[in-house]
Formats: C-alpha cells, structure tokens, sequence
C-alpha cells in the first residue's frame, strides 16, 4: 500500500479537479484540458487499484491502460480540430449560448 | 522507506500542483504549458508505479503529441476573450460544481483507501503464460497476444480519428495538404535539430517499436518517436505534409489493421478461431503485425497532429 497510497489520492483529486473544470470553464480548449485532467486521474486511478498490494505491476491493467492512452489522444485530436472548425466558421471560442438570449437559447 | 515517502509525495503533491494550475491559469497558453506539466510529472508517477510502458506511452502520446495539438490550436483560437467572460458560469454555478465534484474525488479516495490489499488480479497469470504468446515483455503479451481484440479495435479507432479530422475541412479543400504551412528555418536551434534529430530519432522509434516484444517498449511508443522525427522536419519547413489523397498514406494508415486483421483471420484457418494463433506461428506473426502496426500508428499520430486538410494539393 504504502507506494500507492499518495497517487490513489492523487487520482481522485485529479477526476474531481477534471469534472470540476469542465464545467466551470467557458472556453472550448479549456473543457478540452480538464476533460484530459480527468481522464489521466482515471488512468491513474485504473493503475493504482491494479498495483497496491502486487509486488510486480500487473501487465493487463497496464496494457488496457496504453490503449486507452491512444484512444483519448485521438478524441482529443478530433475534439481540438471541431473546435478550430467551430472557430473558423463562427469565430466562438465557447460553445456556450449567447448570454443575452439565456443558456442555449433559440 | 522515508526517503521514498517523500519522493512519492512531492510528486503526488507536484501532479496536483501542475493540475490545478491548468485549470486556473489566466490565459489558454498558460493553461496549455501547465498541462504539458502536468503530463511529465504524471509519467513520473507512472515510473513511480512500476509501469515504464504506461510512462513511455504517457510522455509520446500524452504529452508530446497531446502537446503539438494543444499547442497549434492555441496560436488558432485566440481572441473572443469577451464572449468566453461573459459565457462563465455564475458564482452559484461554480459553487455547485466545485461541491459535487470535490464529492466525487472523496468517494473515490475513501474507496481506494478501502480496497482489500494484496489485489486479486491477472499479473501472476499473465507473466506465467507470456512465454506461449513467444514475448518476453509481458505487457507486450497481454497487448498483442492475450488482448488482441483490443488492440485491434484501437488500432481501428485511431484510423475513423484520421477520417473524422480530415472531413473538418471544408468540400473545396478535400484531397489537399493538412495543417499549416511553416517557413523553411536556415538556421537556428530548430533547423539544428531538425538536421541532427531525425536519424538518431528514426534509429531510436523503430528499436523501441521492436525491443517492446522483450522489454518495455512497444509500437505505439516507437511510433510516437517516428512521428515526431517527422513533425519535428515540419515543424522545420524540411518537408510537407502530403495530400491526404495519396494513395500511400492511405495505404500506410490502413496497413496495421489490414494486417492485424489478416493475421486474425488466418488463425480461423490455422487454429481454432479469430485472432487464436497456434504457438509456432504466434511469434513470427506478432512480429509481423507488430511492424505493419508501427507503421500506421506513425502515419495516425503524424496525420492527427497536422489536422484538416487546409489548401489544394
């Protein structure tokens, strides 16, 4: 326990920092950023729970854990090039409503 | 024992440091550069935790990459700072959200700290039985070996990413060159290092990509590496990012899962179903699949981080 202990907490506070931001930032690359924030505290999460205990790490949480690594960089590819194209057609840094017309207002 | 109390902590400390940081940094450039920070102290808590293939992956994709993206979008965003103040969610809304989600990260930290310890898990299994697949590396084993499916589902993800970047652009543009166009630099420590890097950095990719069979390593490290030797010629203005009509980088995107597929079918006709491969066919086929997989995983990452196609051919 004692090796996993301080990055278990780490993960926590980084999935509650990663949920915290997403919704409390307006801009676009920020919600990108947090949403990046939660997923590593879930990856950590996901490698704590597999190595407490184990005197070797687990290679299948580890292997899960790469694929999942190249599979969030490739939503957050995709997310930042459909907020550059959001940008350029409507030149909005944030996908929130305009404030005057309420939240999403149309 | 003390000393690695500590180490662990600061680190720990240090995660969350840079992570809260991203969040609260006062521009987007900020915010970016704290995440890149972020993602180097986190690869040392990889290291920390004994997962040098999680780390190595961590620092190519998670970082490196992650941060080419995050960092040419940055330069493209700017402006629209008043929309962005004035679309903030209100005192209320923060407070609401800071409440749940500081709840979320206690239940889950109450529930690590209450997990059974020693863990029930796969690891003694997985590291007696990796010799059948004929890998040493028992990450290795797991990822092309026993979790194959996986790996091959990634594999075709990152391919409909490719494809879901390119179609951003806009119908005259289709078939053009991607990404932004960078002067040629003469001099200076780019135009060095885009010299003197690639051929060391090509060497190093393509021995990681083929070591990740016996030690840690593997193709989606070594790829990342091939990728960035490329990227870092772009960035440079050596070479262009070719039009995503041609017909070799589609074929180069596509020869990893071709071949992981083709792979998979032939154990339907040499063993007993998809993706099963009988043990004198096993090493020789990974090794196969492995390299056509390096290859696209290059070609992916490369293509992802250079986006949109932006002008003709």
């Amino acid at each position: 326990m004692s090796a996993t202990l301080p990055y278990g907490v780490t993960a926590a506070a980084l999935i509650a920092l990663g949920l915290f931001g997403l919704v409390a930032q307006a801009a676009v690359l920020r919600k990108i950023l947090a949403c990046n924030l939660l997923g590593g505290g879930v990856f950590l999460l996901f490698g704590v729970v597999a190595r407490r205990g184990a005197t070797a790490a687990d290679a299948v949480p580890q292997a899960i854990v790469i694929t999942g690594l190249v599979v969030a960089f490739a939503a957050t590819a995709l997310a930042v090039a459909l907020a550059l194209r959001l940008h350029q057609i409507t030149g909005a840094a944030t996908i929130a409503g305009e404030p005057e017309s309420g939240p999403r207002g149309e | 024992m003390t000393a690695s109390w500590l180490l662990d902590g600061l680190v720990a400390a240090l995660v969350l440091g840079a992570a809260a940081w991203t969040l609260a940094a006062p521009t987007a450039v900020a915010a970016v550069v704290g995440f890149l920070g972020f993602g180097l102290l986190l690869t040392l808590a990889w290291l920390r935790l004994g997962a040098a293939e999680v780390a190595m992956a961590e620092a190519a994709i998670g970082v490196a990459a992650t941060g080419v993206i995050l960092l040419l979008a940055v330069v493209r965003l700017r402006g629209g700072a008043e929309t962005v103040s004035a679309a903030m969610p209100g005192r209320g809304m923060v407070a609401a959200a800071g409440l749940l989600a500081g709840a979320v990260g206690l239940a889950l930290a109450l529930a690590v700290l209450a997990l059974p310890d020693p863990a029930p898990g796969l690891a003694a299994e997985a590291l007696a039985r990796r010799g059948e697949a004929g890998l040493g590396n028992p990450v290795a084993a797991v990822l092309t070996g026993y979790r194959g499916l996986d790996r091959l589902l990634e594999s075709v993800a990152l391919v409909l990413a490719v494809l879901a970047v390119w179609s951003m652009a806009p119908d005259r543009r289709w078939g053009g060159i991607p990404g932004p166009r960078f002067p040629r630099q003469e001099d200076g420590p780019l135009a060095l290092l885009a010299r003197l890097l690639p051929p060391v950095g090509i060497v190093v990719g393509t021995y990681i990509a083929w070591v990740g069979s016996e030690a840690p390593g593997g193709t989606v490290q070594g790829g990342a590496i091939l990728a960035a030797m490329w990227g870092l010629a772009w960035v440079a203005g050596i070479v262009q990012p070719p039009a995503i009509a041609s017909r070799p980088v589609r074929l180069a995107l596509v020869a990893g899962p071709a071949a992981f597929l083709l792979a998979g079918l032939a154990g339907m006709a040499l063993a007993e179903g998809f993706l099963a491969w009988p043990p004198a066919f096993a090493r020789p086929l990974i090794l196969l699949v492995e390299a056509a997989m390096t290859l696209s995983v290059a070609a992916a990452l490369a293509l992802l981080v250079a986006g949109p196609p932006e002008r003709a051919a």
